[in-house]
């Protein structure tokens, strides 16, 4: 690993300022668990590496009216580990308590996976159904912006130079709705999904038909993607399987997946309406207050 | 090229200070620098356990912490699990038990149980193979470790 | 005793069959025991491999300048510094190849034969200063195709990786052209043709399996000082100090008695730790810097660059008569050597019909060099591989004639008497009693309990091994005795060894401390390895104690001034014939520095008599139809092992070797990109099971005492990976009506078949 110089500011601003200085060349660290191996194996390169963790406001993790406030540094356990943001948020509790190992999960952030942009990060998919929206903060002050627009490419996210993922905000979710995620690896825990599909539905008060459901994949494109239309299919529908498969089927067809050594082309797609459907139906049951 | 840091620490309860390059993970640190090999590098990569310590109450895999994010942070390894008083009581199952062939993933596994059973002494079967399921171990096929959690958990409710 | 793991013992000793603690125990859960990389020596140095890209490639040209000018390096090394360099073909002569094959698999010369091939290496101050000199070696590589694929490495016109190698064929035809297939084995029994032509089912089927990785979680290293006046001590991660000794010898043209090998404690090796790669080259880096260096492999290294067991190909075709009984077999293997020859193809040819009494059979088996890491042991090299294909054309057979699979296999089984393809007849073996096992077994006698879920059952064999073993035992004088043995414990031989020992002397198992040595401080033992170890080890043990108590004997009738012949030894009690005067061992032992000095027992020896070991495996799966993974829902494994001398570790031996298999059967393999490079070399790509994958191994450990061995004992470690892939198999088919040929059994692959309708 080459030399890299280590900062670990307390305040945003001060880490803002050192993000500016070093341009391309400065990289955040929060868990470390995608960084350090990426800087270890030259795939990504860093001058200085600024740790994330001393700073209040990615630290936060503020449950309210107002949805919840995820500080970018904040890792899986505590979130998983908060009773009741993990009454609030099942769906990101699936992904947050499913990425690595345990000993990931006590270090690896939802920021984090956010900024890697790997197509195949866990929690990205919940965050964008469930309406996340990162709030960026850089040398030119504050930005938001919808988590399905955060990442760009395979490793790649819209921070400019100086910027740093600070927080992402998930509203507090609607009345009869509900989050579910599921990614399929082969084996059972330790693994990159294959493909994972996060499923995120608002029932009306009856829980028998579907007001709004907002679909997204892992794995099976550039970046994780927001099925729109497999989404919007369900909009106003009775609960069916009918409208459910239609759902998986659209979702499979937004899925634009490469093959490798994972999974191939025709495995994705299949996969995505399995899990399209199966996310669904858990979602529902969760809306209902079923589980 | 960015020099020498010094990480003040506190290692199995003791302080402990040492310099190291900010590059260097806090496995590096803990065995090439502070000279205790009882954590071991399998992968590198966070993928086999081998390397778990706890930091701050939580296991983590070493080898994805730097040495200097270990600053003020209280780290315990493998050599502080037995004490004066003889071996802790997962220790002792994992010899009764026949839960080790090679060794080499012992340390890892006996530290991540530990933060496990520390939490939750009556783990069942289920539990014990989703908390462990970050530890590789080729040669038991996991067996005899799961037997060896179970009782060492039964041991720690007894007291 | 519980009932997940059940012992069928037909002899009990003192010793001999417990369940002691193991001596190493206290150190390796404490994390004190001292493996290679927790070595440091004064002024040690760190160094580096430089490893090659490109599967196929010429190498033109090494520049080390930029490298060895950069601050911090002190020594680097390529194959030029190797003997290989400066010695001629004529002086070579008959062993040119061998020895180019060995020197190039440690530094390549002229061509890098795999990705991770190692090209040169580096000795720094510190590893992060050598990592960087590495990239600052310039290579200039001329890229040739690769070949990867056993059977395309056969065509005609493959690319060629070796220039001159020719094979020699059965009928001791040397083939005319270079080609990639380094030899040729057949062997036949009885009337092939007149045995298909008497069956009423015939079976034929083609079967692939991808190349696999050991897995240990203990990466290659290796620490080197070559002193001043030309004395080269090693400390390294090795399944056989001795065999390192050799080779490091060989390949630095050095005399055996001018390197030390001190085996560390090891962290798994399964067979590749009895291939070598770094000791030569550590031992080079340390002359040229004038210090002792330690160089460590990561992760990706151990993949790309040391022992997968061979990838391969095969054909089977069976047949049976209606009555059940097989009438004629034939197998056709292809393995994957690796970069230079030498595949187990002759063990997976021997194992592939073990099981089964036949009058008519034929093997044939090709070793065939491809484009990837020189293959190494991987616990019963050869036998999973042909048992994948064999027990799964088995399987289909029952499936064709009705008959349950556990009967028909009784119906064929060998015994005592039966004769191989290859010839050996077997002595007293246990496969009819294991299968008895399986087939009064709660598990197989407990249906199968919801849809998608099939049962598989194979069996699979293993000769097993005997070799060289050395053994000291002395006598201390609190009655303990010091048992100073040469076999490296990967997995708790230590106390197998030692139990044998103390049976022996009738005193206790923890009165008995033994210590693995270097190669200076014992007598030659052969590898751990081959399932010998407690076999051959304790056999030698044994014998080292016999030899102590005709000594204690000896002495005591000295003390008593009468006849040796009056003394006899029993149970820890020296005693004079009129019983009034006896001496317990612990007596003795106090008194033998005032009576004749101390007693050391010593035994060297190469037995033969290894008993064969057999296993049977059932395995119960579900098959996710939407998904296509596979979840092991139950499995037993059922083994003879003679005599079990220590239960807890042979269970240990059947349900790690039993996980592997899984492993291989459902998700390892090495993924290759269009250029021949591993693109999963890493633990989170290569997916070796985790406990999550698992329900608990349930094991049988069948006795059927081994004739050729005091206790009974029969090798235990590789049998349990032969019948895993095959039974897996069978259930999946059972579960998805879809025989998987090819391993592994990927979910993926589950979906093709269905898609395929195949």
């Amino acid at each position: 690993m080459r030399a890299i110089d280590y900062q670990a500011p307390t305040s945003l601003s001060e880490a803002v300022s050192i993000m500016a200085a070093n341009g391309d060349r400065a990289r955040p660290l929060a868990g470390g668990t995608d960084v350090l191996v990426q800087l270890r194996g030259g795939r990504r390169e860093a001058d200085v590496v600024v740790d994330t963790k001393k700073i209040p406001e990615l630290n936060t993790l503020n449950l309210g009216d107002n949805g919840l406030q995820l500080g970018a540094a904040v890792p899986c356990y505590k979130i998983y580990g908060d009773s009741a943001v993990a009454a609030a948020y099942p769906g990101l509790i699936d992904a947050a308590s499913m990425i690595g190992s345990i000993q990931i999960q006590g270090r690896a952030t939802v920021g984090g996976n956010l900024c890697n942009a790997a197509p195949s990060g866990d929690t990205i998919p919940p965050v964008i159904t469930l309406g996340g929206e990162a709030h960026i903060n850089g040398p030119n002050g504050w930005r938001t912006m919808p988590a399905e627009d955060f990442c760009t490419g395979p490793g790649r996210n819209a921070l400019q130079d100086g910027e740093l993922l600070v927080a992402i905000q998930l509203p507090a979710p609607a009345a009869n709705s509900g989050t579910a995620y599921l990614r399929f690896i082969p084996r059972n825990e330790m693994d990159i999904a294959v493909a994972g599909v996060s499923s995120t539905v608002t029932l009306d008060a009856s829980g028998q038909t579907i007001q709004s459901a907002r679909i997204a994949l892992a794995s099976v494109g550039p970046t994780p993607i927001l099925a729109t239309a497999a989404g919007d299919s369900l909009a106003g529908k009775a609960v069916s399987d009918e409208a459910i498969e239609e759902a998986g089927r659209l979702a499979s067809e937004a899925a634009t997946p490469i093959t490798d050594m994972r999974g191939t082309i025709r495995q994705r797609h299949h996969l995505v309406a399995v899990l399209t459907r199966r996310t669904l139906n858990i979602a529902i049951r969760r809306a209902r207050g079923e589980e | 090229m960015p020099g020498l840091v010094h990480v003040t620490t506190t290692i199995n309860g003791n302080q402990a200070d040492f310099l190291c390059e900010p590059r260097q993970s806090l496995l590096e640190c803990l065995r090439d620098v502070v000279g205790m090999t009882g954590a071991k590098e399998g992968c590198n990569d966070g993928n086999c356990g081998a390397c778990t310590v706890n930091l701050d109450g939580r296991i983590v895999c070493s080898c994805l912490v730097l040495g200097v994010e270990a600053q003020g942070a209280e780290v315990n390894t493998i050599e502080g699990v037995a004490s004066a008083e003889g071996l802790h009581p997962i220790q002792q199952a994992f010899l009764e038990n026949a839960a080790l062939q090679c060794g080499i993933c012992t340390p890892g596994f006996i530290v991540a149980a530990k933060a496990l059973l520390d939490e939750e002494p009556d783990a069942d079967e289920a539990r014990i193979r989703h908390w462990l399921a970050g530890n590789l171990c080729r040669c038991t096929g996991y067996d005899k470790i799961v037997r060896a959690v179970l009782d060492a958990g039964e041991r720690m409710r007894a007291g | 005793m519980t009932t997940a793991n059940q012992v069928l013992s037909e002899v009990e000793y003192d010793v001999v069959g417990k369940r002691p603690v193991r001596p190493d125990g206290v150190d390796k859960v404490t994390g004190r025991a001292q493996y290679g990389a927790d070595l440091n020596l004064t002024g040690l140095l760190h160094g580096r491999v430089l490893r090659s890209p490109h599967a196929h490639a010429r190498i033109k040209s090494v520049d080390v300048s930029k490298a060895e000018a950069l601050p911090g390096v002190r020594a680097v090394v390529t194959a030029a510094d190797l003997p290989f360099a400066s010695l001629s073909k004529d002086e070579l002569g008959n062993d040119y190849n061998r020895f180019k094959f060995l020197s190039d698999n440690f530094l390549a010369s002229n061509k890098a034969l795999y990705r991770g091939h190692a090209i040169a290496a580096v000795a720094a101050d510190n590893a992060h200063v050598a990592e960087a000199a590495l990239a600052l070696i310039d290579v200039d590589y001329e890229v040739l195709e690769p070949v990867i694929d056993v059977r395309a490495a056969m065509q005609d016109g493959a690319p060629l990786l070796h220039d001159d190698l020719v094979h020699t064929s059965a009928m001791g035809e040397v083939s005319e052209k270079p080609s990639n297939v380094a030899s040729y084995m057949k062997f036949e029994k009885g009337d092939n043709a007149a045995g298909f032509a008497a069956a009423d089912v015939i079976v034929e089927r083609e079967f692939t399996t991808a190349s696999v990785h050991q897995g240990y979680i203990e990466p290659h290293n290796a620490t080197a000082h070559w002193r001043a006046d030309g004395q080269i001590n090693v400390w390294c991660s090795t399944q056989g100090a001795f065999v390192v000794r050799n080779i490091t010898a060989d390949v630095l043209r050095v005399d055996v008695s001018e390197v030390r090998i001190t085996p560390m404690e090891i962290g798994g090796g399964f067979g590749g730790k009895v291939a070598f790669y770094l000791e030569p080259v550590t031992a080079l880096l340390s002359r040229k810097a004038g210090a002792p260096v330690k160089v460590l492999m990561g992760r990706t290294e151990v993949f790309e660059g040391s022992g997968p067991a061979p990838g391969s190909w095969m054909r089977v075709k069976m047949g049976a008569s209606r009555a059940g009984k097989i009438t004629a077999a034939e197998i056709e293997l292809a393995f994957e050597a690796g970069a230079y020859p030498g595949s187990p193809v002759m063990q997976g040819a021997t194992c592939a019909f073990a099981c089964y009494e036949l009058g008519n059979g034929a093997v044939e088996g090709y070793d065939v060099v491809v484009n990837k890491p020189k293959t190494a042991a991987y616990r019963a090299p050869g036998s999973p591989q042909a048992a994948f294909g064999v027990e799964q054309v088995v399987d289909e057979l029952c499936q064709q004639l009705g008959v349950d699979p556990v009967e028909f296999r009784l119906n064929n089984a060998v015994k005592e008497g039966s004769r191989k393809v290859e010839g050996p007849v077997f002595q007293k073996i246990g496969l009819v009693e294991c299968l008895e096992a399986a087939r009064n077994h709660d598990h197989y006698r407990t249906p199968l309990s919801g849809p998608n879920q099939g049962r598989g059952v194979a069996s699979g064999f293993w000769m097993n091994r005997g070799f060289h073993s050395s053994v000291n035992i002395t006598v201390n004088p609190d009655g303990t005795v010091n048992l100073i043995e040469g076999s490296v414990d990967i997995g708790g031989s230590r106390a197998s060894i030692a139990q044998q020992a103390a049976e022996t002397l009738g005193i206790a198992y923890e009165d008995i401390k033994p210590q693995v040595v270097d190669t200076d401080s014992i007598g030659f033992t052969m590898v751990t390895g081959g399932s010998r170890t407690t076999f051959a080890t304790g056999w030698a043990a044994i014998l080292a104690a016999e030899d102590v108590k005709t000594q204690t004997v000896e002495r005591a009738a000295s003390i008593w001034e009468v006849p040796a012949d009056e003394v006899e030894y029993d149970s820890g009690v020296i005693r004079h014939k009129s019983e009034e005067l006896s001496f317990t061992f612990k007596d003795l032992a106090r008194q033998l520095y005032t009576t004749g000095g101390g007693i050391t027992g010593t035994a060297s020896l190469d037995p033969t008599g290894e008993g064969n070991s057999f296993g049977v495996h059932v395995v119960d799966v579900e098959v996710d139809p939407d998904t296509g993974k596979t979840e092991i829902l139950r499995y037993t494994a059922i083994q003879d092992a003679g005599k079990a001398v220590h239960p807890s570790y042979v269970e240990g031996q059947i349900q790690g070797g039993a996980v592997q298999g899984i492993g291989w059967a459902l998700n390892e393999e090495y993924y290759f990109g269009d250029n021949g490079q591993m693109m999963n070399s890493s633990f989170l790509d290569y997916r070796m099971p985790t406990s999550l994958d698992l329900p608990m191994i349930d094991t049988v450990i069948v006795e059927v005492a081994n004739p050729g061995h005091p206790y009974g004992v029969r090798g235990v470690g590789e049998v349990p990976i032969v019948p895993p892939l095959a039974a897996i198999a069978n259930a999946v088919e059972q579960a998805t009506g879809k025989r998987m040929t090819n391993l592994p059994i990927t979910p993926g692959s589950v979906l093709e078949a269905e898609w395929n309708g195949g």
